[in-house]
């Protein structure tokens, strides 16, 4: 169950101006930190993710955002010098806890990367893939339902629906890129992360992810990794700064990109930082 | 910002932006100064020049607003830079209308040389000292990040809203005295309202140098001097 909180002020959470917004807190992190053998990648960050939002990680490469984007959903157990401790909750949740299925976590918790990476199956049978997983439809009736509100959530269909046994993989990059979307949205998530969901993709191709991502949050909570620091200001609604492993700022977006509080903030979306 | 940007022709538009700033406050400072001598000398030479060069003035703010929509388009600049960009239009806009009051304190000079000398007008040098000592304050504040500097300019304005609204004052009496007085008195009251004029647009400068150095606006409700905006003057104070 989610709770409703009063936005408050503290140590690395700034609050625009004078409202007292209410939002609730799908994800929340707290002392986490995450080491690579003896590398400390990250330092004990403290976040809240805000649902219905669009939360962008920033920071300079190697400065931890990916990291902590896949702590979100465990997929950094894959990685065997991987360390993750620390509080990580979904719905006051513990997502590392004992009891949790890491399966089921990730259809909750569900991802998008950097290069779109369909399955090499018809467009059909990559959305229809993680539902048949998950037991979450039976019927071909149901799987068909799931495949046009997917890709019509993905802003898809139209341009795929007369020929949905095509491959996959046969679909420009744009294309492909919302074809992962819509099989991610596909298994019903709760929060899509997104590790640099458009670096590959030219700007037109860009602008569809980006107002489809504007579309989708309304659904889902939504974390985006980018690079390019003018997407993060179009697109989301909360931005955090990573800088050698520490959550250096989170704030507004709006905030950060008008008067950041922090200097290595400042001199990093100036292009001063080096 | 102590750091420059990794792109370093970044930096030199935004220099550029500066310089062209600076330019633009010594040519208003000057156009100032003259105008007030202008006054005081009764020198119409000066008066025309100060007349011509406004044009000048006018191009330079022109310069300013096109630097502006360069690096707005071809940099999207982002916080302290994005407050400067901001700033600079600002400041070239206060700037370009303080040009225009002494543009209007010389045409008045020009009038005021076809009527007998005035002994109020020993006011204006006073005023013009001191609005110039604004100006060059603000735009030494702007050039150096100054805020406190700035700050300190913002609250000298009180002192200049008082020396207009006691000249406002002596300047009614004056032509209650006299009506063949009041040709001249208006256009004095006219200049020294231009003075006072531009002693807002520097305190605006201030504010806008507070806003691009600290990214907020600077709130607190400005001191203001009684600028003669109450004042009456009745039949029987004249006749003493």
């Amino acid at each position: 169950m989610e709770v409703a909180r009063t936005m408050t002020e503290t140590k690395t959470v700034g609050t625009s101006s004078t409202e007292a917004v209410k939002f609730k807190i799908k994800m929340a992190g707290r002392g986490v930190n995450v080491h690579y053998g003896a590398k400390h990648a990250l330092k004990a960050v403290d976040i809240d993710i805000r649902e219905n939002q669009v939360t962008a990680f920033i920071g300079p490469s190697g400065c931890g955002k990916s990291t902590f984007l896949r702590c979100l959903n465990r997929m950094n157990d894959t990685i065997d010098a991987c360390k993750v401790t620390g509080d990580l909750k979904l719905d006051k949740q513990d997502i590392y806890d004992k009891s949790i299925d890491v399966v089921q976590l990730r259809a909750r918790v569900g991802m998008v990367f950097q290069k779109a990476n369909p399955f090499p199956k018809s467009i059909y049978e990559n959305i229809v893939y993680g539902p048949k997983i998950h037991g979450l439809a039976t019927s071909k009736q149901e799987l068909d339902d799931i495949v046009e509100k997917s890709l019509r959530g993905a802003g898809l269909w139209n341009e795929v629906k007369d020929r949905l046994l095509d491959s996959g993989t046969g679909l420009s990059g744009g294309q492909q890129q919302r074809l992962c979307i819509a099989r991610a949205i596909a298994v019903s998530p709760e929060v899509i992360l997104m590790d640099e969901p458009c670096s590959a993709l030219d700007p037109i191709a860009t602008a569809h992810v980006e107002e489809l991502i504007d579309e989708l949050k309304s659904k889902y909570t939504i974390v985006i990794v980018t690079h390019n620091m003018q997407q993060a200001a179009r697109v989301s609604q909360r931005t955090a700064f990573f800088h050698l492993g520490v959550l250096v700022e989170e704030d507004d977006t709006a905030n950060i990109f008008t008067n950041p509080r922090d200097e290595r903030t400042q001199g990093y979306i100036t292009g001063r930082y080096g | 910002m102590a750091n420059d940007h990794i792109v370093k022709s970044f930096d030199e538009e935004l220099k550029r932006l500066s310089n062209l700033l600076a330019r633009m406050g010594g040519l208003v400072e000057a156009q100032i100064a003259t105008a007030i001598q202008a006054v005081a000398q009764r020198d119409g030479d000066l008066a025309s020049g100060v007349i011509r060069s406004d044009a000048r003035v006018d191009e330079l703010e022109r310069e300013i607003d096109d630097q502006v929509l360069r690096v707005m388009a071809l940099r999207q600049p982002v916080a302290a830079d994005l407050r400067f960009a901001l700033g600079a239009l600002r400041i070239a806009a206060d700037l370009e209308r303080s040009a225009d009051y002494a543009k209007n304190v010389a045409k008045r000079a020009i009038a005021l040389n076809q009527v007998a000398p005035l002994r109020p007008v020993h006011a204006i040098p006073r005023m013009g000292a001191m609005v110039r000592e604004m100006l060059k304050d603000v735009l030494d504040a702007f050039a150096a990040r100054d805020v406190a500097k700035a700050v300190a300019v913002w609250n000298r304005d009180e002192e200049l809203d008082e020396m207009y609204g006691s000249l406002f004052r002596e300047l009614l009496t004056y032509m209650m005295e006299d009506p063949r007085n009041i040709t001249g008195s208006t256009h004095l009251l006219f200049i020294a309202k231009n003075i006072e004029r531009i002693g807002d647009h520097t305190t605006n400068i201030a504010e806008t140098i507070h806003f691009l150095v600290t990214g907020v606006p600077l709130r607190a409700e400005r001191p203001k001097g009684d600028g003669g905006n109450f004042a009456v003057v009745s039949a029987s104070d004249s006749a003493e």
